[in-house]
């Protein structure tokens, strides 16, 4: 059985497992966009990397499809992992500013700039729903198309799909469909605050009858919050963040 | 192909009656008639003098042989023609219309020397050393016409894998063999154990042609001692690099030394199938390879039993379907497999689990074409020629704004100086040269004050580029940096496919942070921005798409920085090419009206009539430089 | 999709074993026979293969050599490799497009001409290039493309359209050799 170190802890694990299997294994909190159980590991988000050690290679390696080979040392949270992960969520933001997911992501990493224009596109291509339409509802009614640019999750033809049974599974699993909370200041690309979980909402809307689970973006203080009118609640702790 | 009544061939023996037949064809006792048919020959017109001569030839009843032949690497000078008269030297003539070409013919044996461009010594055809140097054999000057060995374009030249191209008729399996051809084969399969093969190709110390650098001879190891039934071999001639046409060259003008190599290989590995990726681009190439495979074939030199040494082996031709991305290996697997080229996760690798999951070598056409000639000559010999780092000779395509375009085979180490100014004859139009750009999408530009770097692997890299596929395009002043980058963003965006996030956005957003700063509607943090952003797409990247994909962009911001700073603080393009950044105008002192401009504007913004001076209305050029590509009294001018 | 196609892929699937690893080639047969993927006969691929029509669909998007529409009587291939771009391959791509008249697909309303940007044909040393069905073009220049197109425009009697279209200079028509600028 292989035997690898991460984050200098050494673990023993079954031959196939994966890099993401060992660290979720080891209590490793790994962000990933496009990794579900049941459904096979895909490797396109590319926001599970991690540092491999390998021989005399470190290299960035997605974790969901690398396999934990015997003396291989994994850093799921080294700098050079966090920075490359801090600059692909904020990619991911200008993107798709209106996803949760997304701004909760960035919230919680730290990002604090987005310095590209806001694209809002409603698909991040993470796979999730074409496996699910086709390895758990059997149907493969929806796939990919076009490459580069102008891929796109499509039913062929763009025409309604024959295989289709409109289970919605495709929709039940999509990490962007649900929207960020539609709070003060909402146009800008990166959240400043969702603020379910202060009184802001309150304090704006009479009826904000918000029932969205609370952001992280509203538990960060920091000096991107200037423009947050509210004070945050002292009670709150704050997740520990690398301050640069 | 006639069959010799020797087929199959079993023996050295019959390798050589084969080989007298060749060497009848190649150096026949009437005089000969070459002319390159490479697709690039055929392009530049080379099909209309073929059939010009042929036409003379039947017309006039001459008793000469007329041959096509594949491309020499001099395609500046397409179409070429050939002459070989029995104990004369080949004369080479340049840029042949039908018309020269009759003429020629007609005066024959007259050698008309004030039409040929060189003379090439008349045994080099037939010489069998496994290499062509234009250094060797006795030459027989033509008065006034200089020879190949002191042509700066070939004196240099080492040529292994380029042995036959130009030399021989590809479509003639019995020309290759004159060459040497299969005697390497004959002697892996016969004098030698797999493992001894294996380990010559280790000796020999040659890195895989395709871009990577990726050591052969471990390659070979690894998919000989990896488990698993049946094991393949494949040719990966997905050539996509743009500038790159050297494997192209290869299939078309010997693509039986790629067949050889195959065989060799798969010997020494323990496969049975292999198979030729090429991209469907290459038409004649594809057409090429079929032919040759069938004539092994015929010649038992494919198939059960080879040479009668137990060992047997199939190689069939996958065309592409037009995907960059596919020269990638697992991506090439994939497509072999029907699927869409996206590559995979590796580990693990192909060597290991590569096409339908079993071990699969693959490498580029000219890692193949190297083989046979590693064998008979052994590893030594191989490993004698080039740097420490990188062994052997390595083909480039030269291209762009240079005096010589051509493909060369130089021994490694040769430096990018020598390559550009000496080989290649330097700019053309007394213009500045200002980088090379090498290695396609995934390389880098150079700058010319770099030119005294030794071209091997690790100097590339080091210098932030990559040996690639061996592309080299020139770039005098007249090339933008800033354009160049977009222009290989836009190549990227687009050739991605588009799994990973960080390669398909990426690319995205740093062709459009390039598009603005070309656009001279940049800011100094977009310089900060693009550098954050390719740091993350080339760690985060799969595939080695992603992984190189931001190379132009970060060499030329290493070594063109103030060029990008010139768009952003002063909006202007120093090579003026950025479109929204120049300005056409006419000089009304040199301009006589003669109208061609008018005629040839796209945007029908030039005014004036015949003999009156003509002005360009701004508001509807729309940049295009056709009025000052057809002005010939240079009275358009850019600002 | 007309008969005379359908017609047309029913032999050329037979001849194709019913394995995946056959659905590129397949699929390059239809594209040569028919010169675009009928929708009809992907479905049929997609159950000849036993492969959902999604990924047959995915990949006849995915690879360029195929197109899902109609294509033009000529195709024009106009090269974007790296030498051609720096000797003026983009200029010889525009330029042909309003030669040809094509719209954003590609293709002219009189379905003449399809134009379309291809990365490197392989002929660098004689950029730009182009290439028209199976005949590849050397040193095209932005000037060259009209008179190079002339030919596989469909015989029309003279009208006043040639004359408002003046001839370009003599030289230009030139399509071998000659300049090598």
């Amino acid at each position: 059985m292989p035997t690898l170190t991460m984050n200098g802890i050494t673990v023993e694990v079954e031959r196939g497992t994966t890099l993401l299997e060992a660290a979720q294994f080891l209590g490793l909190p790994i962000p990933t966009l496009c990794h579900e159980d049941g459904l096979a590991p895909y490797g396109g988000c590319r926001l599970c990397v991690v540092e491999v050690v390998n021989g005399a290679k470190k290299s960035l390696q997605s974790s969901c499809t690398y396999p934990a080979l015997d003396g291989l040392q994994v850093f799921t949270h080294s700098a050079r992992v966090e920075k490359a992960r801090r600059l692909l969520v904020e990619l991911y933001v200008a993107t798709c500013p209106q996803s949760k997911r997304i701004q909760d992501l960035a919230s919680a990493m730290g990002v604090r700039q987005v310095r590209y224009d806001a694209k809002h596109e409603h698909c991040i291509q993470c796979g999730l729903c074409v496996r699910m339409c086709e390895q758990q509802m059997m149907a493969g009614a929806i796939g990919f198309s076009g490459r580069g640019l102008h891929r796109e999750v499509t039913r062929p033809f763009d025409t309604t799909s024959d295989t289709c049974r409109q289970c919605g599974a495709c929709l039940y699993i999509c990490p962007v469909c649900e929207l960020r909370c539609a709070g003060p200041d909402a146009e800008s690309t990166l959240c400043n605050g969702c603020l379910n979980i202060s009184t802001a909402c309150f304090q704006t809307y009479d009826n904000a009858m918000c029932s969205l689970d609370p952001c992280h973006a509203c538990e960060i203080d920091g000096p991107f919050r200037a423009d947050v009118r509210v004070k945050l609640q002292p009670q709150i702790e704050f997740p520990v963040l690398a301050k640069k | 192909m006639p069959n010799h009544g020797a087929y199959p061939l079993r023996s050295l023996e019959d390798l050589q009656a084969v080989a007298e037949l060749g060497r009848q064809r190649i150096s026949p006792a009437q005089p000969k008639i070459m002319i390159g048919m490479a697709t690039c020959g055929q392009a530049a017109g080379a099909t209309e003098v073929l059939e010009a001569v042929r036409e003379v030839v039947a017309q006039d009843k001459l008793p000469y042989v007329v041959s096509e032949t594949g491309c020499i690497g001099w395609c500046s000078q397409e179409p070429l023609l050939d002459i070989c008269i029995p104990g004369r030297p080949r004369v080479t003539y340049g840029r042949v219309t039908p018309a020269r070409a009759r003429q020629i013919i007609r005066a024959l044996p007259e050698p008309k020397p004030q039409w040929a461009l060189a003379t090439m010594p008349g045994d080099e055809n037939t010489l069998t050393g496994y290499y062509t140097s234009y250094l060797a054999g006795e030459d027989t000057p033509l008065r006034g016409v200089k020879s190949y060995r002191d042509l700066p374009l070939f004196k240099r030249q080492l040529r292994i894998v380029m042995r036959n191209c130009g030399l021989i008729d590809p479509a003639s399996f019995e020309e290759y063999i004159a060459r040497g051809g299969y005697t390497a084969l004959w002697q892996a399969l016969r004098t030698q154990t797999p493992q001894q093969v294996v380990d010559g190709v280790t000796k020999s110390g040659i890195r895989g042609r395709g871009g990577a650098g990726f050591p052969t001879g471990r390659k070979w190891q690894t998919v000989r001692e990896a488990p698993g039934s049946p094991k393949y071999v494949i040719c990966n001639a997905d050539e996509g690099d743009p500038g790159a046409y050297m494997d192209r060259g290869v299939l078309e003008g010997d693509p039986h030394s790629v067949l050889e190599g195959m065989t060799i290989g798969a010997y020494a590995m323990g496969a049975s199938e292999g198979i030729i990726y090429v991209r469907e681009e290459y038409p004649l190439a594809v057409a090429r390879m079929k032919d040759a495979i069938r004539q092994s074939e015929v010649a038992g030199l494919l198939g059960a039993n080879i040479f009668g040494s137990g060992f047997g082996f199939t190689v069939r031709v996958v065309t592409g379907a037009g995907a960059f991305v596919c020269g990638e290996e697992t991506a090439l697997i994939r497509s072999i497999e029907g699927k869409v080229g996206e590559p995979q996760q590796r580990p693990p690798y192909p060597a290991v689990r590569g096409l339908n999951g079993k071990p699969t070598c693959i490498n580029n056409v000219e890692t193949w074409a190297n083989v046979p000639v590693i064998i008979a000559r052994g590893g030594e010999w191989f490993a004698s020629i080039g740097t420490p780092g990188s062994k052997g000779t390595k083909v480039f395509s030269l291209v762009g704004n240079i005096e010589n375009t051509a493909l060369i085979e130089v021994p490694m180490g040769t430096t990018l100086a020598e390559i550009v100014y000496e080989i290649g004859g330097g700019i053309p139009g007394n213009r500045e040269c200002k980088a090379i750009q090498t290695g396609g999408p995934s390389g880098g530009c150079i700058p010319a004050s770099k030119f005294n770097l030794p071209v091997d692997y690790d100097s590339l890299t080091a210098a932030g580029s990559i040996m690639g596929s061996g592309g080299m395009i020139v770039m005098d002043d007249h090339t933008c940096m800033v354009d160049i980058a977009k222009y290989f963003l836009g190549f990227l965006e687009d050739e991605s496919c588009g799994k990973c996030f960080s390669c398909r956005e990426g690319t995205q957003r740093l062709k459009e942070i390039v598009q603005r700063i070309s656009e001279g509607h940049g800011v100094d943090e977009d310089l900060v921005l693009l550098e954050e952003l390719s740091w993350m797409v080339r760690e985060v990247s799969l595939c080695g798409l992603g992984q190189t994909a931001a190379n132009p962009v970060l060499s030329t911001l290493r070594y063109f920085r103030e060029e990008y700073l010139e768009h952003i603080h002063h909006q202007r393009c120093p090579a003026k090419v950025c479109r929204q950044l120049i300005t056409f105008a006419i000089d009304p002192v040199t301009c006589n009206g003669c109208g061609a401009c008018v005629q040839v504007c796209s945007g029908k913004a030039i005014l004036g009539e015949k003999n009156k001076l003509h002005t360009i209305e701004q508001a509807h050029c729309t940049k295009c430089g056709a009025c000052m590509d057809i002005c010939k009294f240079d009275a358009v001018t850019v600002n | 999709m007309p008969q005379s196609e359908l017609g047309q892929i029913e032999p050329l699937l037979q001849e194709f074993d019913n394995t995946r690893a056959n659905l590129i080639p397949i699929l390059q047969q239809i594209q040569a026979t028919c010169s675009y993927l009928p929708q009809e006969a992907l479905r049929r691929v997609a159950r000849k293969l036993q492969v959902p029509l999604s990924d047959v669909y995915q990949v006849a998007t995915f690879y360029r050599c195929f197109s899902l529409k109609p294509r033009g009587k000529h195709l024009v291939q106009v090269c974007l490799g790296t030498a051609c771009h720096v000797r003026g391959g983009q200029k010889v791509l525009e330029r042909t497009q309003v030669e040809t008249g094509v719209d954003a697909a590609g293709t002219s309303a009189d379905m003449q001409f399809t134009v379309e940007a291809v990365r490197c044909l392989g002929c660098c040393g004689l950029a730009p290039v182009m290439r028209v069905d199976k005949t590849t073009f050397a040193h095209v220049e932005q000037t060259k493309v009209r008179g190079l197109l002339t030919r596989y425009r469909p015989r029309k009697p003279a009208t006043s359209e040639a004359e408002k279209t003046p001839a370009v200079p003599a030289e230009s028509t030139l399509v071998h050799g000659g300049d090598h600028a």
